[in-house]
Parts: C-alpha cells; sequence; structure tokens
C-alpha cells in the first residue's frame, strides 16, 4: 500500500536527507561559532566546517580548488553574481552576453537586466528536443562577446545541455562561460576541468540540502575569474561575497554533495529505470501523451508530458494524494503557457496540458505505480468531460486513424 | 558553569533550543517549496505568513507585507542602500557615518570609487553623532541617509528618531541597519521616521543564513537579487523555510522577555564593568558615557594588544573578541576606536565583551576574576606597562614636572 501524499515534484525541491540532517544538527545549538571569529574555539570549530564542506562540493564538480567554491544563499543569487558580477568586471572587454531561452527565470531575469544596462544579449533558440545547437552558438559570439550561459540541465523538461562542447568552444574563443547547474549538479557527472566551465551555480535544496544555501563556482586559473561582488561588506568569500556564513547550511550542502557523488551512478541508474517505467505504462494505456524534451539527453528523474485535452491545472486538481507540478515551482503562479515549452515548439494549447514529474531518491517503484494508475484514472475522466475530446475522437473515428499534426506519440 | 564562557554575543549567538524546536519539522516532513501550488507547497508557504508577522512585531511595523526575507544583514545593507541609490538616479550623495558595520561601510566605499559623493559623520569621544553636522550634509542631491541603530562594537545607540526627523524633514529615504539593536532593545518602525530597517536572525538566536530588510510601505524598492517571484517580486530565490520559521519564532521569544532579558543581561556587563574597572589598572569603557545596548562593554586595557588579551582567555576558556568579526583577521585598529578618537595607548587593547540571555552571573565572576591576572601578566611584559607602572608609583609621590610622554 502506498503512503500518500506522494511527492514526486523534486525539481521544486527535495526533502533533506536524515544523513544531511544529522551533520548540520550540532551547528545550530552547540557549534554555533561564527566562522569569522578569529579568537576562540567556537569559530575555529565553524571555520574547519566550512573548509571542509568547500572540499566537498569542489569534489563533486571537480574543482582544482576548494577557494573556488564561493557560497551564496541559492542558486538564484549564484546566477546573479555570475551574470551581473561578470558584465561589471569585463566591461572593458565587451558588452555581449549568450544565454538561451529556455533558462531558469534568474538567468534571464538577470540578462533582461543587463539590456537595460546597455549590454547586447543574444537568446539562443532550441531544438524540439530543447537542445541549443552548437552551430547558432558559434554564429551568436562577436567581438564583443564575454560571456556564454547555458544551464546544464533543464528544470522542467530535463534536458541536458552539451556543456562540454559548449565550454571548450568558450575556452577557445577566450569566452567566459557559466552554467546554472541548480538541477544537474548531483544528479550527472559535472566536471569542470575537462567541459571548461568557469562559473557554475548550485544549490543544496534541489539536491537533499536544506534550503537558503547555494554555491557559485568561480575558477581561480586558466583564466582567473575577476568577479565584481553584488553583497559589499566585511570581504568573506575572497571579497566575492560578505555575510556571515550560514554554517549549518554549509554543512549540509557540504554533506549533499559527498552523498550524491558516492551514490550518483546506482541512483542515476534507478531513477533512469523509474522514470522510463512511469513513461511507458502511461505512454501504453493512454493516447494522445506526448514526451516533451530529449528521450535519452535527459535528467534522471525527469519527465514531462503533456496530456491534451486536459489542462494541466485540472490534472492537479484531481490529483491532490500526489504532488507533481505544471512546471518551474518559480513561475508556478503565472497562467502562461511554460516558456520553455514554447521554445521546443509545443503548441499554446498542448502546452497548457503538461505535466512535471520529479523523481528523486525517495520515491519507490510502488510509487510509480500508483501515479501511473491514479493519472491514467484521472485523465481518462477529464477527457470524457472534454467536449473536444469527444469531438476529436469521433471525427477521427470517422477518419480512420489520419496522420496528426501534433507532435510525435510516444510509443 | 559550562566549560566555555561565551561573551561574543554580537558576533553571533546560540540558537535557542525553542527555536531549533520550531525549525526541526521544516528540516523534515515540511520540506516543500512554498511556490508550490500543491500541499508541500501550501503548508510551508502560510507557516511563512507566520514568520512575517512575527518578525513584523518585534520591530513594531505596521503591517507584515512590509517584511522582505534576505540571507542575511549584509545583503539586507546592501539591497536596502543599492535600491536607494538606483531608484533615485539622478542623486549621487549618500551620509553615512564613520562607524558603521563593514557591511555599510565596504558598500558606501565602493560608491564612492564609483562617483558617488559620501559623507561620513564623525562621532565624538563617546562614540555619539553631532545632529548639527547631520543637518549640514543633507543636500538636494542626497540619495539617502544610512545610520546604524546600536554599533556593534562599543554598543553605542544613536538618537535614531531624532536623525530621521531631520532627514525626513528634507524628504530624504532614511535607512537604518538594526543588526545588533534587533531583540536587545525595543524598536518601533510604524509610526518612526524610519523607512528600511535591517536586521539578521543570527544576532538574536535564530540561525545564520536568514534576515530581514524593511521596507516602509509606500517606499519604492528595486528589487537587489531577482529572477523568480518570491518577497512579492521584491527577492527572488527559493525561501529559507526552516531560516524563516526560527527567526519567527526568535522573534516571538525576544519580544516577550525583552525588558526582563535586557535588564537581567545589563546587570551583568554592569558588574563586569564595575569590578573591571576596579580591579584592572589603566583600564576604561569605551563609549561608556553613551547610552549603549545592554549586552555590550568595549574595555580598553592600556598598553596591551588586545589579541594577546584574547589568547590568555582563550586558555581560560573565555570567549570574546578585539571588534567586529566580520573584519576579524585583520590588524588593522578598530576604525570605530579610531573615529572616536581613542589615544593610540588605549587603542589595541580594546577587548569587545558581549552577552546574552544565556550567561550567567557565576560566568561574570569566573571572567572578573580571571581578567587581571591576564592583564597583570601582560602588562608585566610590555615595556610601555612597566614604564606605566613606574609611573603610577612616582605620581603617587607628589612631584613637580611632566611624567614621561607615553605613546603606543
Amino acid at each position: 500500500m502506498v503512503q500518500t501524499p506522494v511527492y514526486m515534484d523534486n525539481h521544486a525541491t527535495t526533502p533533506v536527507d536524515p544523513r544531511v540532517l544529522e551533520v548540520m544538527l550540532p551547528y545550530f545549538t552547540e557549534k554555533f561559532g561564527n566562522a569569522a571569529s578569529r579568537s576562540h574555539t567556537f569559530g575555529w570549530e565553524s571555520e574547519a566546517a566550512v573548509d571542509l564542506a568547500r572540499e566537498q562540493i569542489a569534489r563533486l564538480i571537480h574543482a582544482s580548488s576548494p577557494r573556488e567554491i564561493v557560497f551564496t544563499s541559492g542558486a538564484t543569487e549564484s546566477d546573479n553574481l555570475a551574470i551581473k558580477g561578470v558584465a561589471e568586471s569585463y566591461r572593458d572587454k565587451g558588452n555581449h552576453v549568450i544565454t538561451c531561452v529556455t533558462e531558469h527565470k534568474a538567468v534571464l531575469d538577470c540578462c533582461k537586466s543587463l539590456e537595460k544596462r546597455g549590454c547586447q544579449v543574444t537568446y539562443l533558440p532550441v531544438d524540439r528536443d530543447g537542445l541549443v545547437s552548437m552551430n547558432r552558438l558559434r554564429e551568436a559570439i562577436t567581438d564583443k562577446t564575454i560571456l556564454i550561459s547555458i544551464m546544464a540541465a533543464n528544470n522542467e523538461i530535463g534536458t541536458i545541455e552539451p556543456i562540454k562542447e559548449i565550454g571548450q568552444f568558450a575556452h577557445e574563443q577566450g569566452i567566459l562561460f557559466h552554467t546554472d547547474a541548480t538541477q544537474a549538479v548531483g544528479k550527472i557527472p559535472l566536471n569542470v576541468e575537462q567541459m571548461g566551465i568557469d562559473l557554475l551555480s548550485l544549490t543544496a535544496h534541489k539536491m537533499y540540502g536544506p534550503k537558503g544555501i547555494g554555491a557559485l563556482y568561480v575558477r581561480a586559473a586558466k583564466p582567473r575569474v575577476r568577479l565584481r561582488p553584488m553583497i559589499d561588506g566585511g570581504g568573506h568569500e575572497r571579497g566575492m561575497r560578505s555575510g556571515t556564513l550560514n554554517v549549518p547550511g554549509i554543512v549540509g550542502l557540504g554533506k549533499s554533495c559527498e552523498i550524491a557523488q558516492k551514490e550518483m551512478a546506482a541512483e542515476a541508474e534507478r531513477l533512469t529505470s523509474l522514470r522510463e517505467r512511469l513513461k511507458k505504462k502511461i505512454s501504453d494505456q493512454l493516447e494522445e501523451v506526448y514526451v516533451n524534451g530529449h528521450p535519452t539527453k535527459r535528467l534522471p528523474g525527469n519527465m514531462n508530458m503533456s496530456f491534451a485535452y486536459v489542462e494541466g491545472e485540472s490534472l492537479l486538481m484531481a490529483l491532490k494524494e500526489i504532488a507533481v507540478s505544471t512546471g518551474s515551482a518559480c513561475t508556478s503562479a503565472s497562467l502562461e503557457p511554460s516558456h520553455v515549452l514554447r521554445a521546443i515548439g509545443v503548441e499554446e494549447e498542448l502546452a497548457h496540458t503538461s505535466i512535471r514529474f520529479g523523481l528523486g531518491r525517495f520515491n519507490t517503484e510502488e510509487e510509480v505505480d500508483y501515479t501511473v494508475r491514479r493519472v491514467v484514472e484521472e485523465i481518462r475522466r477529464l477527457r470524457e468531460l472534454s467536449p473536444l475530446y469527444k469531438a476529436r475522437k469521433a471525427k477521427r473515428h470517422g477518419r480512420q486513424q489520419t496522420e496528426s499534426k501534433l507532435p510525435e506519440r510516444v510509443s | 558553569m559550562g566549560s566555555e564562557v561565551y561573551f561574543d554575543n554580537n558576533a553571533t549567538t546560540r540558537v535557542l533550543p525553542e527555536v531549533a524546536a520550531a525549525m526541526q519539522p521544516y528540516l523534515t516532513e515540511l520540506y516543500g517549496n512554498p511556490s508550490s501550488i500543491h500541499r508541500f507547497g501550501a503548508q510551508v508557504a502560510q507557516k511563512i505568513s507566520a514568520a512575517r508577522a512575527q518578525v513584523a512585531a518585534l520591530i513594531g511595523a505596521a503591517d507584515s507585507i512590509e517584511i522582505i526575507f534576505t540571507s542575511c544583514g549584509t545583503e539586507g545593507d546592501n539591497a536596502a542602500i543599492r535600491g536607494m541609490v538606483e531608484a533615485r538616479p539622478d542623486k549621487r550623495h549618500i551620509v553615512t557615518t564613520q562607524v558603521e558595520h563593514p557591511a555599510v561601510l565596504g558598500l558606501c566605499q565602493h560608491l564612492e570609487k564609483r562617483g558617488y559623493r559620501v559623507t561620513w559623520l564623525s562621532v565624538n569621544q563617546e562614540g555619539m553623532l553631532d545632529l548639527e553636522e547631520l543637518r549640514n550634509a543633507l543636500t538636494d542631491d542626497t540619495a539617502l541617509v544610512s545610520v546604524m541603530v546600536a554599533n556593534n562594537e562599543t554598543g553605542v545607540i544613536f538618537p535614531i528618531d531624532k536623525i530621521g526627523e531631520i532627514v525626513k524633514a528634507r524628504g530624504i529615504p532614511f535607512h537604518v541597519d538594526a543588526v545588533q539593536a534587533a531583540g536587545k532593545i525595543p524598536l518601533k518602525v510604524k509610526d518612526s521616521p524610519v523607512d528600511l530597517l535591517t536586521i539578521s536572525g543570527h544576532k538574536f538566536h535564530a540561525p545564520k543564513g536568514i534576515g530581514a530588510l524593511y521596507v516602509r510601505r509606500g517606499v519604492a524598492f528595486p528589487p537587489f537579487i531577482i529572477g523568480g517571484h518570491q518577497e512579492k517580486n521584491r527577492r527572488a530565490g527559493t525561501e529559507n523555510v526552516a531560516g524563516i520559521v526560527g527567526m519567527g519564532e526568535a522573534a516571538e521569544l525576544a519580544q516577550r522577555n525583552l525588558m526582563e532579558q535586557s535588564e537581567r543581561v545589563r546587570g551583568l556587563r554592569d558588574q563586569l564593568e564595575e569590578e573591571l574597572l576596579r580591579s584592572c589598572p589603566d583600564c576604561r569603557v569605551n563609549g561608556g558615557a553613551s547610552e549603549r545596548l545592554p549586552n555590550t562593554s568595549n574595555i580598553s586595557f592600556r598598553y596591551l594588544e588586545g589579541e594577546s588579551v584574547l589568547v590568555l582567555l582563550d586558555q581560560f576558556g573565555i570567549c570574546a573578541s578585539t571588534g567586529s568579526a566580520c573584519t576579524a583577521g585583520s590588524s588593522e585598529p578598530s576604525h570605530v576606536l579610531r573615529a572616536m578618537a581613542v589615544a593610540p595607548d588605549w587603542l589595541q587593547g580594546a577587548v569587545r565583551f558581549s552577552l546574552s540571555r544565556f550567561n550567567t552571573g557565576e560566568e561574570v565572576c569566573y571572567v572578573n576574576e580571571k581578567v587581571p591576572l591576564i592583564v597583570q601578566r601582560l602588562q608585566g611584559l610590555s615595556a610601555l606597562g612597566k614604564l606605566a607602572g613606574q609611573q603610577r608609583a612616582q605620581q603617587e609621590k607628589p612631584r613637580a614636572g611632566n611624567g614621561i610622554g607615553v605613546r603606543g
């Protein structure tokens, strides 16, 4: 028997792993020192804990030095620091930034703010699977290009971008490369050295750590990235981010990186198989279901599907005991169809019928099967209530399976 | 008494057990993203509203909508000052003081490099501002005035209402850094001249990594960290739910016991000061004649190095500091004490003792017993200290002529 509610929205946030919580707890009430206090045990103890976490994070993304990790309050702040910081520090070199249309709002809004300050921004399109094209990227660069910011994996459709190719190209061109790896860190292997990444945003709460703590990887050599800080003050974090360090959060982030690294391979395999099970079982039982995103270059835990004729919101209402979402939690208050789905060419009407399943560490096969059963039940019920669906069914029956203009059906 | 005596509560404080308990569910079963529309999101979103009201109550805000959660005091200061500057692009002048926290100081120095004119208001020997100097500094070009409520090193409290009246008479936005004041002295922004106020959770027994910025309703506030609708489009990024819950709880506890706790802590602090002034030769309280936070004592031991005092204090398990933790590690003498024109022979020997509700009379007695031993030992080692000892002995005999002019 599956215990409800079932949480299948692990792209929005994840539960804190009990192993993570356990190491964090002493830093609230017992080891509560300020890591910047240099004159007593409480300070030293906190500083040592922060140093360890820095190493754990550096190891996960294969940074060559823990010094390259700058702690922030989360990925949104990291994105702000990276993009605005580069634009300000490299103003003498140029004012052109390249990003892509399917980025998270954190990156898009920062780019829009740069445009207001006189920067040029190129928003690369993506193909039907959500991939940016290397050719388009090559065409987009100018002698004023200072930064390429492309996400490692998309938060809605899970598409994994060709980060290594982009990084190598950027380095050949002497352009800095930032990647918002919020959804990718801890889920797929990332290596900032091999992938030519200069700046990388990450956050703990997407990888079974607490909310309120994140980091920005800032390359210290070849090239050394200069970054004008957003938050000035006491000069913490090598001057790039002032403010008292969130020691328990940092300890939690470090531990979640350590666990992710150890378990990544096995967990990715398990989640991929659960995801494929979810996709196959739903597609086998329902017609006119479309998968959004790339079939294989995809985060292990991500499945994004459109269920023609059924509003995503109505399905969410009907599936009260299952937590899934229609898209990014960060834009969930908006009624606009997802900018990501629109960018991959999903018709507006179909975009409104999309559901994002985010499978995570604590989901089981039973939960997947339960979700499948409930989704199938509710889609059938809701479609029966849809005049559009009935009309379409009748018409199609008459025409005897003429070709559909909708995207290719999942088999 | 525990094995360590923690007298460095202006650097950071221990999370209260009640606060940790309130946070725990939000680090375990209630893990939703408040922006999610399913039940996991909705239940935490409700709790955030409750915490917002608790924080609003602590600072006496009229409406909890005026509270924006941030990641720390430094972020709050940056968001406030940069926001006010951005909202008035035609104004190129900022007024602040010479004794601000590094968050405000560092930012204003940066803005100075960017072409802003900054007036750094001076303080007198007791750390107090001159209101006439403030009045004369304000111009039509002034984008904002930023003044701390209470100093983090000396605890000296500025007359915020009087300052604010002068500032508001000119229609200039008024920001106050209340990071050290919140939870220690009563604050009431409603019906006050304050437009923006920064606080930080970890200074009043909430966890690190959470702060808040009060922005008076009607004050145009361009967001600082962008890229999400959180905090009503005023601060993007997934909310630190557990931190917010902890800060709310800590705010409520601080407010509930504010007068009682602050009187108790003041008693301990006064006991510490009186005894040390009596038992240690050549020792003084910096800012002692001004109104101060009840928990803070900044004591200078003449001719000594504060760092050396701290090393020996640590050997006795006593934790204190020379000044701001945010500039710890720097060997520069305190900018606050220099602004107060503390003489060179007193400047290096400053030690900040900052207490909290966790401290006891027993701990104060222990510190009062150890400090004179440390001072005696260090003054014995210090050539200047020895000279001073001889000088004292000579002065005891009536004698004409000047003593030796000692310059540290």
